[in-house]
């Protein structure tokens, strides 16, 4: 392989990385809290295209004014969503938390069948889902950069950073690690936890949208099942970089995006097989470290 | 009074068995969502115009309303399998319409085979959906007979000589005619190799930077349109100046919506063209589906439109509801004049032999290249 080559296959899977990583930061702080695998995520990662989408189409808005609506209300959806299906079920049985996040990820996923339709939109500059000069590509020597792509790892990093600002710097961030130790006592300081735990659920909502948004821009289209592939994906980057660890998500979400490029690109002949490696990967981990790459082994609280 | 009431029931059940038929139950079984909804969106488009057009069978000599049920498959090979069972067991339908891929069209062929109900797919190419079933028919051509016209036009139209193939594991579709391709390809004695993907795959840049290496003049993609219309512009973006050529799976608008200024030049087979003038019935059809969409027809329409007369005209010769009955009648149906062309089966085969059409992207919009006959 040439050098060129080998840095095109980089820049491709950073892009792709960078994405998953986004979303998997939402499975892994909505874990770390409420040790719920919130599997309606990669829905709400496609509801954040839609809305952006329609932020456009329907009420006419310029590219940036709908973007960043979309990631307001996709962040209502995500507490709303906490809001009417797991607030009540606080106390059940984990399982049962787990059983209704599956519920609401069908219920998300026929809704969008049914309001917007089974047929692809496709977001492109013509339906002036953003401006023609993203599509340039920057030439360096024999590689090729999109624009998209660049403007993609940047948005990642300014987000990741935020998270990080937000989780270790703030008093919500305080309260956020607080909780995911121990909910009553964290009650017990004055902590308003179901707020807290509200605000969990749209910092994590938020980043899908961007991460969809992101996603839609390199890939143009948006149908009710966009987000099923990239949400797998992302939980099983959240699961090997450790799952609850949000540095762990990053890293998870970097490796899987780097393995799946790098092996289409060593070994072109099983790529049609590319998914089926995520796999692989998480069962690999899975057996060497349960606890994920970065994941911290808790004792169960009797 | 419980007595009365079990008497009037048997009574009621007696009328409703001896009743005359009132409907003519047809079944159909598409991709109405999932990553390939276009298509049966698409087709379902084509069977709403002819039943309006089309309402009712005459069986001995009265004129019997057609009720066709409409099941959503999602693009799934075990859905598919489940819509032709629910099709047959619970909705007691006598013939199936769809679906529109080889992968789900095989898997409901099995059950409607096994389960002796006629089912018609509109545009299903791959041989093995008909081999060795008595009871399935197709309205389209063959991919054996795609494939030799692709890499006719490949190498006589577009000069390729190199051509790298995009292939969807996933897809019965999509890996036969691909091999049709290189078969045809190779004895021209031109050049090619082969990356793979999976459906529904939207990130194709390791695939194409490691395609593009080798310096391939043609791109070939006999997959579904979605993920044409990803490879297109990634292939573009990564510096690709060759040609790009598809199946019919290329045919649906969304590839020009998703694929924007990317696919612009792209050629690829398909059944229909609305400039293309495949049979006496084109015209009128034509005309008929602007009136009723304000759209321009398309391959897939056409075909299902083509697929609900042909079971209609079978009830028809066979004067029965009774589903051997009508796919004795379907198999001998004989120039039959249907919007996309002339059907006529060929004995112990549900393959039609039929023209291809090529068409070119110009502007954003799928223009008439040229009509292949075999």
């Amino acid at each position: 392989m040439r050098l060129s080559d080998f840095v095109q296959h980089l820049i491709n899977a950073f892009s792709l990385g960078g994405i998953y990583a986004l979303i998997a930061i939402g499975y892994t702080m909505v874990y770390g809290i409420l040790r719920l695998i919130n599997f309606a995520h990669g829905d709400i990662f496609t509801y954040g295209i839609y809305f952006a989408f329609y932020g456009v189409t329907l009420f006419m808005f310029p590219w940036w004014v709908s973007f960043i609506t979309a990631i307001f209300f996709t962040a209502f959806l995500g507490a709303l969503i906490e809001r009417i299906a797991y607030r009540p079920l606080r106390d059940a049985p984990r399982i049962s938390a787990l059983i209704t996040a599956i519920g609401v990820s069908f219920f998300l996923q026929n809704f969008a069948t049914v309001v917007f339709g089974g047929r692809a939109k496709s977001f492109n500059p013509q339906t002036g889902m953003y401006p023609v000069y993203f599509l340039k590509i920057l030439k360096l020597g024999d590689v090729r950069i999109r624009l998209v792509t660049l403007i993609t790892v940047s948005i990642v990093a300014i987000s990741l950073l935020v998270l990080v600002w937000i989780v270790y710097r703030t008093k919500v961030g305080m309260a956020m690690r607080a909780i995911s130790k121990d909910i009553p006592t964290t009650r017990l300081m004055g902590v308003n936890a179901d707020r807290i735990i509200t605000y969990t659920f749209m910092i994590g909502s938020s980043l899908a949208a961007i991460g969809g948004i992101l996603w839609a821009m390199t890939y143009p289209q948006v149908y009710p099942y966009t987000g099923m592939v990239p949400g797998l994906k992302a939980f099983i980057s959240a699961v090997v970089g450790g799952i609850g660890s949000i540095p762990g998500a990053m890293l998870g979400g970097f490796i899987l995006g780097v393995s799946e490029i790098m092996i289409v690109a060593l070994f072109p002949s099983i790529a049609g097989y590319r998914d089926a490696i995520a796999y692989v990967i998480l069962i690999f981990v899975l057996l060497v470290r349960p606890t994920g790459i970065l994941g911290v082994e808790v004792s169960e609280k009797v | 009074m419980r007595k009365f009431f079990l008497v009037v029931l048997m009574v009621s059940a007696a009328l409703m068995f001896a009743a005359e038929v009132t409907e003519v139950r047809i079944g159909a079984g598409w991709e109405m969502t999932g990553p390939i909804a276009g298509f049966g969106q698409m087709s379902w488009d084509g069977v709403k115009l002819a039943m309006k057009l089309r309402p009712t069978v005459k069986i001995g000599g009265k004129d019997i309303p057609v009720n066709v049920i409409l099941l959503d498959n999602k693009g799934d090979k075990a859905e598919a399998a489940n819509v032709a069972r629910r099709l047959i067991d619970m909705e007691k339908v006598v013939a199936i319409l769809g679906p529109c891929t080889s992968s789900c069209a095989l898997a409901a062929g099995a059950i409607a085979e096994q389960k002796q109900v006629p089912l018609v797919t509109n545009t299903a190419t791959n041989p093995l959906v008909t081999q060795n079933r008595r009871f399935i028919f197709r309205a389209c051509f063959v991919d054996t007979l795609q494939g030799k016209l692709l890499a006719k036009f490949a190498w006589e139209e577009l000069k390729s000589r190199k051509v790298a193939i995009f292939v969807d594991v996933a897809q019965d579709y999509v890996v036969g005619l691909a091999n049709y391709f290189k078969q045809a390809f190779a004895k021209f004695g031109g050049k090619f190799f082969e990356v793979y993907y999976n459906t529904g795959d939207q990130d194709f840049s390791a695939q194409l930077t490691y395609a593009l290496a080798q310096n391939p003049d043609t791109i070939f993609m006999p997959g579904y349109y979605a993920e044409i219309a990803l490879i297109s512009k990634q292939a573009r973006e990564l510096g690709f100046a060759g040609n790009l050529l598809a199946g019919d799976g290329a045919d649906a608008p969304e590839l020009v919506q998703i694929g924007g200024e990317f696919v612009e030049g792209l050629c690829y087979t398909t059944y229909f063209h609305q400039d293309a003038d495949l049979s006496p019935r084109t015209k009128p059809f034509v005309e008929a589906y602007v009136k009723e969409y304000n759209r321009r027809p398309d391959a897939f329409g056409a075909l299902a439109f083509d697929a609900y007369n042909l079971v209609l005209d079978a009830i028809e010769r066979a004067q029965s509801l009774d589903p051997v009955a009508i796919r004795d009648a379907l198999a001998a149906t004989k120039d039959f004049a249907g919007v996309a062309g002339m059907i006529s089966f060929p004995s112990d085969s549900g393959d039609p032999i039929k023209p291809a059409v090529i068409i070119q992207i110009k502007n954003g919009k799928p223009e008439l290249k040229t009509v292949v006959r075999p």
